[in-house]
């Protein structure tokens, strides 16, 4: 059963104390919500969750043992504030790169693109997208890779009333296959039959 | 997906782009032809003296072009959130890396062997010594693009970290630079020159090996 943990965790960027002593369990089919003021280090918990910074104290444990990274990696996907997708590829090539670097998921390229409503756009380039279908086609890439654990965030940025829904929608149906989301959002997110939990950072 | 998908996929990808920004093949190979065309105009009516110059001239544009074309190896991936995506891929990252060094080889180092000849008959270089020119630049601009790999790396989190490269990279590029210009002399003057293509040879093989784990380590610093 995949598990993930955080223990004791805390973070100091630039002398300034962004979180200490910070616990919490996610299993299957739960989300993580970091709320909290700009600044006060939800992204910076989410790269320490991604393996890009050390925490400066405490540990992550994923399935009860310390992450290790390619088996770790293998199992989480992550959409951050960049959208990860090269300007000067079609949508099609960038979801095929981003096919090659992981393990094939649920979804074909066909069925993940009519799932974020961007079919029929295979061969435009992605500098002719606005900036909300960008972020739909950076988020089509956690339906075509096999993950259990999904790291946004702000995912909702420059998406529209529609675009929130359907990440929504996305969103419940992940955890209710037994996936487990962690993100940050200044969104109120509306999910009904999924557990929630709340840490406030601020 | 396997392993060697993933690193085929990755050069494909970068040659794609490179063909659709057109300027990064351009530029290194501009500069390198500008470069030693100005020379013979600079020198004057020397053709004896441009000859015997012939193979450090070709060598040090070689290097120059190489390091101009540098910055661009992570640049665009670390802007725009590639390069995290290629780090949390589960397939080892020493290996992605090293697929986008030989591709950026390919677009920038390579396009120099191919004028290269043609700049070599224009300094003046004797015909028998043209064969081990390419020679080197095959066997030492593989090396430029590897050991500039750490430079870039280490420095491309930082908003102006161009002098730092080049004061990163130029020493390490300058023991390639002393062998492959002696080689070239040395052939010109029809001396065997096994020594130093042996050296060059082990030089690319060493780095072939190595360079991908310090690169690697370094980009997932400049990520922090």
């Amino acid at each position: 059963m995949p598990m993930l943990e955080g223990i004791g965790l805390s973070c100091i960027r630039d002398d300034r104390l962004l979180f200490e002593e910070l616990t919490f369990k996610l299993v299957s089919g739960q989300i993580l919500l970091l709320e909290g003021k700009n600044g006060s280090g939800k992204t910076s918990l989410l790269r320490i969750l991604c393996g890009f910074r050390e925490p400066d104290a405490g540990e992550i444990r994923w399935c009860g043992d310390a992450v290790n990274d390619s088996q770790f990696l293998a199992q989480m996907a992550y959409v951050g504030h960049l959208d990860g997708v090269k300007r000067e590829l079609t949508v099609l090539e960038n979801l095929k790169i981003a096919l090659a670097l992981g393990n094939t998921g649920h979804y074909s390229i066909d069925e993940a693109l009519s799932k974020v409503h961007l079919a029929g756009y295979d061969d435009v380039l992605v500098q002719a997208l606005s900036a909300g279908q960008k972020r739909r086609l950076s988020l089509a890439r956690l339906l075509i890779t096999s993950n259990v654990l999904w790291i946004l965030d702000e995912p909702f940025t420059s998406l529209d009333k529609q675009g929130i829904a359907l990440i929504e929608a996305l969103m419940t149906e992940h955890c209710a296959n037994g996936g487990m989301i962690v993100l940050t959002s200044h969104h109120e997110i509306e999910l009904h039959d999924v557990d929630v939990q709340r840490i406030n950072l601020s | 997906m396997s392993l060697s998908h993933a690193f085929f996929a990755i050069i494909r990808r970068d040659l794609v782009l490179a063909l659709r920004r057109r300027s990064e093949i351009a530029n290194p190979l501009l500069f390198f032809v500008l470069v030693i065309t100005l020379f013979p105009l600079g020198i004057g009516a020397q053709p004896h003296l441009l000859q015997a110059i012939a193979p450090g001239i070709i060598w040090v544009s070689a290097l120059l072009a190489a390091m101009l074309s540098l910055d661009s190896l992570f640049r665009s991936d670390f802007d725009d959130g590639s390069l995290e995506q290629i780090l949390l891929s589960p397939q080892p990252t020493t290996v992605l890396v090293l697929g986008k060094i030989i591709a950026h080889w390919l677009v920038t180092g390579l396009p120099l062997l191919i004028v290269a000849p043609l700049l070599a008959v224009f300094l003046g270089m004797p015909s028998h010594s043209l064969g081990i020119l390419l020679l080197t630049l095959l066997l030492g601009t593989p090396v430029l693009s590897l050991i500039g790999a750490i430079g870039v790396a280490l420095t491309v989190g930082l908003r102006r970290g161009g002098m730092i490269l080049s004061l990163l990279v130029l020493p390490l590029y300058v023991p390639v630079l002393i062998f492959a210009g002696n080689a070239v002399q040395m052939a010109s003057a029809g001396l065997p020159v096994d020594a130093q293509i042996n050296i060059l040879t082990s030089i690319l093989f060493m780095s072939l090996v190595l360079v991908p784990l310090p690169v690697a380590a370094a980009l997932k610093m400049s990520i922090n």
